[in-house]
């Protein structure tokens, strides 16, 4: 069985004009269904570029990237879209939700680009937006939803394409840390209950306790990866062991 | 699809009234000069347009009808001689001056022609009838210059060139596009009007035989009268309109204005749909990084570019209406044909699709990374 998302010696160098600088440098990392791994790390240590690059939205400079056992770092620009479409969904730090659509609407938007439409479409983000507690705001608009519900509605319409791969940046930035850690939680639903790989960026150390795996990327290379810490004076598990990378 | 375009189009109301009014400045402006065009051609040939006569003769080298120069007309009798000729009239058209009751000149145009002939007749009479010309000095004119010549009323006497005429009948909607008005009459009467001597004609009109093919029967009159030229309606027609349209420049003037019309709405149109897509940029990086094709990013600016036309075009027309109504009292026409409002439709639509191509080039070059930038 593949992993979900399988990275070999990726790098990626940005080159404006005469100046080169490598965003990361040789990363190995495999992330396997039903796990949340969290990518942790200073401010431009080359976690959203990781993550761009496993989204098929940015191509890497060099090195191996399979989404689901598929090859696609040499993949052309106009290819990656379909990709994304059919593997990847996902939840961005300002929401990116379209303010002009109500709830239901952004996420049958999402449906509307897999060719789902009309009432099989209305009652399959009315299942989606009640899966995630908002069956009583589906006509609201995104100005009229908390930072939290916001999130709930993005993480829905990530949802919507039913993708096997789930991507978070930052998802819970811009949220208090008792909504923040509603989210999170709902991440790890995703990951453990229902099977997708949940790739998540965040600065917040206080949710890392949900993830299987924490991923420190420090100047463009893993510096470390474990099981999270548990919280300070709780009974000590045994950390899971990480996945040895496959060959 | 979820109504994105819609909802984004009617997002800014100020953004889309902007949008709307440079769609009905060109809309309008376009519906006018092209509807001045068409009313201008079709007035240039009105006369022979609602002739009844199948060929013209004039003398060589006559390149439109108010250009004709005089000939004798014994050819009259020489051209009924061909076979294939069912009648042939002489008819006169000739500027001359017209002589106002405050002393003023005008120039007008005389068509001089036979009353009892169907081959050329004053049309749309509102006053008045054709059989008024056989009274002594009658003539018949349009009510739109009755101003213009001074007169008030039927009966009133005038001069013309030192002759008496007497207006007998009103025709409505015979323009010329000279501003020189036509003045029907009798042959002999335009004669004295034009300095026209008593042997001389300006055209022959010529009605073909029933079955008799009019190609042929030029060829005949060519071969039979010397020193003539022979024009089929419909050609003499082209070569007049082409002449004042397009030799003059007039025309050319009245579609510059109508092309700069369809720049304006251009312009305007392709500034607020980029305006709009630089305001939905993330949203439309969003779209490509869930996975949206750039055609489905594409449609939806198109969408709107769609809407917008359809709009101003709608709001454009009504205005357009009111225009032409109110010219069709003036000297010039503007004439709204149902094939050019179907066409301003379609006009109007690549105008705005075209102008969003300015915002569709953003789209393809727009980086889907630009989502993970706050």
């Amino acid at each position: 069985m593949h992993p979900a998302i399988a990275v070999r010696k990726l790098t990626k160098t940005y080159t404006e004009g005469a100046t080169s600088s490598p965003a990361l440098r040789g990363i190995d990392l495999d992330v396997e269904a039903g796990e949340l791994v969290m990518l942790m790390g200073p401010s431009g240590s080359g976690k959203t570029t990781l993550l761009s690059i496993m989204g098929c939205i940015l191509s890497p400079t060099s090195g191996s990237v399979r989404i689901a056992g598929r090859e696609v770092s040499h993949l052309s620009q106009k290819e990656l879209p379909a990709v994304r479409l059919a593997n990847i969904g996902f939840v961005f730090q300002g929401f990116n939700l379209f303010p002009t659509l109500t709830a239901a609407e952004n996420v049958e938007l999402m449906l509307d680009l897999k060719g789902i439409r009309g009432e099989v479409a209305k009652r399959r983000a009315e299942e989606l937006l009640e899966q995630v507690g908002l069956s009583q705001k589906l006509e609201s608009f995104p100005a009229d939803l908390s930072g939290g519900q916001k999130q709930r509605v993005a993480v829905a319409r990530a949802l919507a394409g039913d993708p096997r791969i789930i991507l978070a940046d930052e998802p819970t930035a811009a949220l208090d840390s008792h909504t923040g850690r509603h989210v999170i939680e709902t991440m790890q639903q995703l990951a453990h209950a229902r099977g997708r790989a949940v790739v998540v960026v965040t600065h917040d150390s206080r949710v890392a306790e949900f993830a299987d795996r924490i991923v420190r990327i420090e100047d463009g290379l893993i510096a470390r990866a474990h099981s999270p810490e548990p919280p300070a004076g709780m009974y000590c598990q045994e950390p899971k062991a990480s996945p040895a990378p496959a060959a | 699809m979820p109504p994105l375009a819609r909802r984004n189009l009617f997002r800014d109301k100020v953004r889309l009234a902007v949008t709307l009014t440079g769609i009905v400045f060109a809309v309008v402006l376009i519906v006018v000069e092209l509807g001045l065009f068409v009313g201008f051609t079709r007035t240039t040939s009105s006369l022979i347009d609602h002739s009844g006569a199948d060929l013209w003769v004039t003398s060589r080298h006559v390149p439109y009808v108010e250009l004709g120069v005089p000939f004798s007309e014994r050819k009259l009798y020489q051209v009924r001689a061909v076979p294939g000729v069912e009648d042939a009239e002489k008819i006169i058209v000739r500027w001359t001056d017209w002589k106002r009751p405050d002393g003023r000149q005008e120039s007008v145009q005389i068509v001089g022609l036979n009353p009892d002939a169907d081959v050329i007749r004053p049309w749309n009479l509102v006053a008045g009838s054709v059989e008024d010309l056989k009274r002594p000095d009658a003539v018949i004119m349009d009510e739109i210059y009755r101003e213009k010549l001074g007169v008030t009323k039927l009966g009133e006497l005038f001069e013309i060139r030192g002759h008496r005429a007497r207006v007998v009948g009103f025709t409505h909607g015979i323009r010329s596009f000279t501003t020189s008005p036509y003045v029907f009459t009798t042959f002999k009467n335009a004669q004295d009007y034009a300095s026209i001597a008593d042997d001389q004609t300006i055209f022959i009109l010529v009605k073909v035989a029933p079955g008799a093919d009019v190609a042929q029967v030029r060829q005949a009159i060519l071969d039979h009268v010397k020193d003539v030229e022979v024009f089929k309606s419909a050609e003499f027609s082209r070569m007049t309109q082409f002449y004042w349209m397009f030799t003059t420049g007039a025309g050319v003037a009245v579609l510059l204005a109508a092309a700069l019309g369809l720049i304006v709405g251009f312009v305007v149109v392709a500034q607020t749909i980029y305006a709009t897509t630089m305001d939905h940029l993330r949203e439309y990086g969003t779209l490509k990084a869930m996975g949206a094709a750039n055609r489905y990013v594409y449609w939806v600016i198109v969408r709107q570019a769609a809407m917008s036309a359809v709009m101003g075009y709608v709001l454009g027309m009504i205005v357009s209406v009111f225009v032409v109504h109110a010219s069709q009292e003036g000297g010039a026409a503007i004439l709204l044909p149902w094939p050019m409002a179907i066409g301003m439709f379609f006009l109007t639509l690549v105008m705005c699709v075209g102008a969003a191509l300015v915002s569709i080039s953003k789209i393809t070059s727009l980086d889907p990374a630009m989502v993970f930038r706050s």
